[in-house]
């Protein structure tokens, strides 16, 4: 191994790919513009629409209740609701979305009430929308309220404590520092974006830097210069190491400012935080999550460059790699999944085990053990993924695929 | 003894030039094995000369659907300094992969060769150091200026920034490409780009040089100017190895002429030597007896 000679080839690799265009798009372009465009964009829409639900007053039919003139007023005088006149398809209506719900009351519902007995009250409405979902909540929060007042009220008529129909309280409290919150929630998105960054901006150098020599003919070139095929393959991937880890660092540094940004900027997204979307990342969660990246990217790096050294032309290195794309996304997607915790065998799942420990480090939680097996994995398949590009480089039936 | 020969039928090669070593001998296929660089004191010799001494050489490769494929077969020949040797051939006869493996691009699969005193096969790095290597298939490096690619190369060959400069910009007024030198490769035109490619392979001033078929797909003017570049190399004293199907361009240049077929060196001699042998003056009549068509 010669440093001065892979040195000299990736200074040379790095000038060069910085002059070519689709490098710059997918090393520069598209981590500093595409991922806060996204985020602010998905951010405020999600933002808007919630905000929206929030502050809309619901339609809501009332069925029944005609001889129940209390119930009635009660319903009528609700500030947060529109009570709408009832007709006989309210089910149709919620699922046209003209009205958010209905509430059926049984007949007697007032006599019910003041002989003691149990009404049966049915709220409908649209499950997983989310506007008839605020209004199904407010009509759930109207009849707990009246319940627990109809529970005191009948207690008191009989002399009886008001905590008698209360034998426990329980109460919730979060103890989780407001990154963890955060990290529940973004802590499993950051590393997926990172990865697949990381994936991304490697594949156009990856490229550029084997078939793309095969194609332009300068292949040949550069194999009857003195340098050792070793040190050659060393700098080009170093370079396509560098792509890929500034693509992973510009896409975290953006989304950083995007998201500090906009959650001054946009009042939405205040509303978003009480709900536990509350993100922030520590510089330590930071140079960690930067620590476990590095291997992925080598492997990255080095297969990507081994297996578009092996294509004839850059249509075949694309048909290589675009399924490889969906080999990555895979277990990184996984990782977001709730209830996917990280364990010994998964440490050594290559890709899912960084996301998973990722996601940890960012919502503040550092397994040493975990972290350490997890490097020295990564580090292996990395290395041996670069072991294969080196080889690859010496067999000439590889370089002269064409 | 004269210096051309039906390959197979002679044993061994005397070289005809009075300042050569008689002791140099090129093994065929049926001689007796073993380098004629052998001892150190051959290799040195080899290294001053700037030979190229090629021994049985061979290259086979392995297809899917045809199965092993001899590309080349038992090749042996010797190129000294100040000479021209011209390896004249069809299309598929053997040339480039010969060539290549001179380079050292591909490695043989039998036989070796010696590069300026270095075997292609134990040291392939200091034989490429010593040689410069320039085919169609050598294209340059588009989105760096000339002056970069060039530069580039004298730094894998290990000068250092300023020498490679320096080094460039001298070849640069000698090729008169000089105005030409921030500009991208991929801006200039055909007959730029081969002066650039010129200046690349003389960055690092070799003493071999191996041309494959340089003229191909050039314009009669950029030919020229190729074929005026090889002559000076020899002019100053560098090993030429070249190779080409064009019989005028191997009438005017080359000091020896090998013809190959099918990846064997069936004649080689002068120019006057093959015509003596064959009784023909015509070179394309020479070459047509000789591959037997």
């Amino acid at each position: 191994m010669n440093l001065r000679n892979i040195a000299v080839v990736y200074r040379k690799e790095l000038k060069d790919s910085l002059r070519d265009r689709r490098t710059v798009i997918s090393m520069i372009v598209v981590p500093i513009f595409l991922m806060p465009v996204l985020t602010i964009f998905v951010g405020v829409l999600s933002a808007r629409l919630i905000g929206r639900a929030m502050l809309e007053v619901p339609s809501v039919m009332i069925i029944g209740g005609e001889d129940s003139p209390q119930i009635l007023a009660a319903l009528h005088a609700l500030q947060d609701i529109q009570v709408v006149p009832a007709t006989p398809d309210y089910g149709q209506q919620i699922i046209d979305k003209k009205i958010r719900a209905a509430v059926e009351l049984p007949p007697d519902f007032d006599v019910l009430i003041a002989h003691g007995d149990t009404a049966r009250v049915r709220i409908d409405m649209y499950q997983g929308e989310i506007n008839s979902g605020f209004g199904a909540d407010k009509l759930q929060k109207f009849f707990r309220d009246f319940r627990e007042r109809t529970i005191r009220q009948r207690l008191e008529a009989r002399h009886l404590p008001g905590n008698l129909a209360e034998p426990l309280l329980v109460e919730e409290t979060n103890v989780a520092p407001p990154e963890k919150v955060g990290g529940v929630v973004l802590g499993g998105l950051v590393p997926y974006f990172v990865i697949i960054l990381a994936l991304t901006g490697t594949m156009y150098p990856a490229m550029d830097l084997t078939v793309g020599e095969k194609e332009r003919g300068t292949i040949e070139t550069i194999l009857c210069s003195p340098i050792s095929r070793m040190n050659l393959v060393l700098g080009k991937f170093l370079m396509v190491l560098t792509a890929s880890l500034s693509t992973a660092a510009l896409a975290v540094a953006s989304m950083g400012v995007t998201l500090a940004a906009a959650s001054k900027m946009v009042g939405g997204l205040s509303q978003i935080s009480s709900m536990g979307l509350q993100f922030q990342m520590t510089p330590r969660s930071v140079i960690w999550v930067f620590a476990m990246i590095v291997p992925l990217a080598v492997l990255f790096s080095a297969a990507l460059l081994a297996i578009s050294l092996f294509a004839k032309s850059f249509e075949e290195a694309q048909s290589y790699l675009s399924p490889l794309t969906i080999v990555v996304i895979a277990p990184a997607v996984v990782s977001i999944l709730p209830g996917v915790e990280l364990n010994a065998r998964l440490s050594l799942v290559p890709i899912l085990n960084t996301s998973l420990v990722c996601k940890e480090i960012v919502s503040g939680t550092y397994h040493w053990g975990y972290i350490a097996l997890i490097f020295v994995s990564s580090c292996v398949y990395a290395a041996v993924a670069l072991w294969v590009a080196i080889r690859l480089f010496q067999r000439e039936d590889v370089l002269f695929r064409i | 003894m004269p210096n051309w020969r039906p390959a197979a039928q002679t044993h061994s090669h005397q070289d005809p030039g009075n300042d050569r070593p008689t002791a140099l001998k090129v093994a065929t296929p049926d001689s007796a094995p073993g380098s004629p660089l052998k001892t150190q004191a051959d290799q040195r010799l080899g290294l001053r000369l700037g030979m190229i001494v090629a021994e049985n050489l061979g290259k086979e490769f392995r297809d899917k659907d045809r199965g092993v494929i001899r590309a080349v077969g038992n090749l042996s020949f010797c190129c000294h300094p100040g000479q021209i040797y011209g390896l004249l051939g069809a299309n598929g006869a053997g040339k480039t992969t010969t060539l290549r493996m001179l380079a050292t691009i591909l490695t043989p699969t039998s036989g070796t060769a010696s590069v300026a005193g270095f075997d292609i096969r134990q040291e392939p790095e200091k034989a490429r150091q010593n040689l410069g290597f320039l085919s169609t298939a050598t294209a340059l490096y588009g989105r760096l200026t000339a002056l970069e690619m060039v530069e580039y190369f004298g730094c894998l060959h290990g000068l250092d920034r300023a020498s490679a400069r320096r080094r460039t910009l001298a070849l640069f007024e000698r090729l008169d490409i000089s105005a030409f030198l921030d500009r991208r490769c991929e801006a200039l035109s055909t007959g730029l780009k081969q002066r650039v490619s010129i200046a690349r392979t003389l960055v690092h001033d070799p003493p071999v040089m191996i041309f494959d078929e340089p003229t191909s797909g050039l314009d009669v003017i950029s030919a020229r100017t190729m074929v005026d570049f090889i002559r000076e190399c020899r002019a100053s004293g560098k090993t030429v190895v070249f190779s080409t199907h064009v019989m005028s361009e191997a009438e005017k240049l080359c000091d020896t002429i090998g013809i190959i077929h099918d990846g064997r060196l069936l004649a080689e001699g002068s120019l006057q030597e093959l015509r003596a042998c064959y009784g023909h003056a015509d070179l394309e009549e020479i070459f047509m007896r000789v591959v037997g068509g």
